[in-house]
């Protein structure tokens, strides 16, 4: 009575056949993914000790560790974040919540994703020229963060847009109705539910800003500084652009161990950052509340 | 409509249809808590028509409501019963694409003269066909408004909530999880915690939109109750689907057709065949619609 007919058994084989492609494709992905990191570690393994860690570099680079510009890393995120957030966030909620559907709100949201593909290079440039030259920041982290932060603010403004979007209208419309305005809306009901996403924004920013070189190399990092920056007024070492360096602009030979120890430590940051993203995600998912 | 009954609204402003005598009132005033035909009426609705991006939802309704006066409108959907209660409370201000002509004055003073809409909407109470539990503890769904008007003593912010959900037929149900998450009850449950939060307001106007789609008949019934007790307190205009549940509650009722209003009368006599248009009998009988 239930016997498969002939046209069960074809979607049965396009199916399979669907699958088998789909799968493929994941498995090429992952490839390289696991190449690199396992180079990494296989490499770079042998680099990493508390010494690697927590000393500067030594002998023209060619030995020691990398503290300095794991402290010039954390100074520019942080700086970053501190000009890009509040900037970001006030920016998408002006633009989800108060602005009139009009061709100056879409102006401003296509300016938004066309500033999300500018290339790192020019950002770079705009960064020199403008904080560097123009503010007379000189090259240091404030300028450098700052570049930092007109790059990634894009990303900040369409994860808070998105998530501060996925809070269902009807909210906001019982809201309105009780006599709450915008702002009580927002506060009360529209913020508290979107804060996770709006996290998970800030996060990616925070591993995005710690792996980019372009835009610093001109505006604030240096290849060596036997000392910790001692303000934002301070040129200083970072993570990305130390790689850079001695893997390609070192006159010594660093040992090919070091230069893949400080790739495995920024690679490791940069994962950690995702692994909280995540981890921070699911936990808050769980907490939803509709 | 009922033959030879007085027009007691001078206005002479009677929009398409002037067949309909807008603000016609029963000559019989119910005693007590019954509406106040006497009296001038709380909202009064001239030539108000509605579209939306061009396309016309409602043409040229005129009509009046007295306080205390539970007022229903029946017609099949898309009729404009909706965007009638939208203009009511202001709601084309969220939807750029609403346009509302005419004028709608709630006590006397039409609403877009309001210079604070949010006060306005603060006083007109409005429940729609899907439940919205505020994504809020099911506490501070119901003390949402009352913390807007400033109140802020737990005492009298436990008083307001009991009172609102006990009306709204839940209290039994949520009095031991009021901390639990509104927007996590069940359908009817999240019907009744609006309605909950409507009456929070303390409205002088209570908007129901097919409010008991996502009640069980119990639970309607209960409500329905509610809502006559409620007569003495405030003005509730009630759109339903449901034409029996028009007829057990209002006092008058209009119909609504492709967003004219056909009839409008005292509900028994809409009822009992006494319509303007034949239309409105047809309807209510079950014909078409």
């Amino acid at each position: 009575m239930f016997a498969a007919t002939p046209l069960n058994r074809r979607s049965d084989r396009n199916q399979s056949v669907a699958k088998a492609v789909f799968g493929l494709m994941t498995v090429v992905l992952v490839i390289p993914v696991l190449l690199i990191i396992g180079t990494l570690v296989v490499k770079g393994a042998p680099a990493i000790s508390w010494e690697f860690l927590f000393t500067a570099p030594r002998n023209n680079m060619t030995a020691g560790g990398i503290f300095p510009a794991l402290v010039g890393t954390i100074w520019l995120v942080v700086v970053a974040l501190l000009a890009s957030v509040p900037v970001g966030v006030a920016a998408a909620l002006y633009l989800s919540e108060y602005a009139p559907d009009n061709l100056l709100t879409r102006a401003i949201n296509l300016a938004i994703v066309n500033l999300a593909g500018v290339p790192s290079i020019v950002h770079a440039l705009f960064g020199f020229g403008a904080f560097v030259l123009f503010f007379n920041m000189g090259q240091s982290i404030l300028a450098a963060s700052l570049t930092l932060a007109v790059m990634t603010l894009p990303v900040v403004i369409v994860a808070t847009r998105e998530s501060l979007q996925a809070v269902p209208h009807a909210f906001r419309e019982a809201c309105w109705n009780m006599g709450a305005t915008r702002w009580q809306t927002i506060r009360k009901v529209v913020l508290p539910n979107s804060i996770s996403g709006i996290l998970t924004g800030v996060i990616l920013e925070v591993s995005r800003t710690s792996g980019e070189t372009a835009p610093i190399m001109f505006t604030g990092a240096t290849a060596f500084l036997a000392f910790l920056p001692e303000s934002v007024f301070d040129q200083t070492m970072a993570m990305s652009y130390h790689l850079y360096y001695i893997a390609t602009q070192a006159t010594a030979d660093v040992p090919e161990e070091l230069t893949y120890g400080v790739a495995l430590v920024l690679i490791a940051i940069v994962l950690m950052m995702n692994a909280v993203s995540i981890a921070f995600r699911v936990y808050l998912r769980g907490l939803k509340k509709w | 409509m009922v033959d030879g009954s007085p027009a007691l609204d001078g206005s002479g402003a009677l929009g398409g249809s002037p067949a309909l005598d807008v603000a016609a009132a029963p000559a019989t005033v119910n005693a007590g808590t019954g509406p106040l035909y006497g009296e001038p009426p709380i909202i009064e609705v001239r030539d108000l028509t509605i579209a939306y991006d061009g396309q016309p939802a409602l043409r040229d309704i005129s009509l009046d409501i007295f306080r205390h006066e539970i007022f229903g409108i029946i017609g099949p959907a898309n009729s404009g019963k909706t965007s009638f209660l939208r203009a009511l409370n202001r709601m084309d201000g969220f939807n750029p694409g609403m346009d509302v002509r005419g004028s709608i004055r709630l006590n006397g003073k039409d609403v877009n003269d309001w210079r604070n809409v949010y006060a306005l909407r603060s006083r007109i109470g409005v429940v729609f066909p899907l439940p919205v539990g505020l994504p809020l503890t099911v506490y501070d769904n119901v003390a949402f408004s009352p913390r807007l008007r400033g109140i802020r003593k737990k005492v009298d912010l436990d008083e307001v909530v009991e009172r609102c959900l006990t009306r709204a037929a839940l209290w039994d149900e949520v009095k031991d999880r009021l901390d639990s998450l509104g927007s996590l009850l069940s359908g009817g449950q999240q019907q009744r915690l609006t309605i909950a939060r409507a009456l929070s307001q303390e409205p002088e106007l209570l908007l129901l939109d097919e409010f008991s789609i996502a009640v069980d008949p119990v639970t309607t019934m209960r409500i329905e109750d509610v809502l006559r007790e409620l007569r003495s307190e405030l003005t509730i205009v009630l759109v339903t689907n449901l034409v029996q549940q028009a007829r057990r509650l209002a006092d008058r009722t209009a119909f609504f057709l492709m967003g004219e209003m056909l009839d409008i009368g005292v509900t028994e006599d809409l009822f009992e065949g006494k319509v303007t248009d034949e239309r409105t009998t047809g309807y209510i009988e079950g014909r078409y619609g």
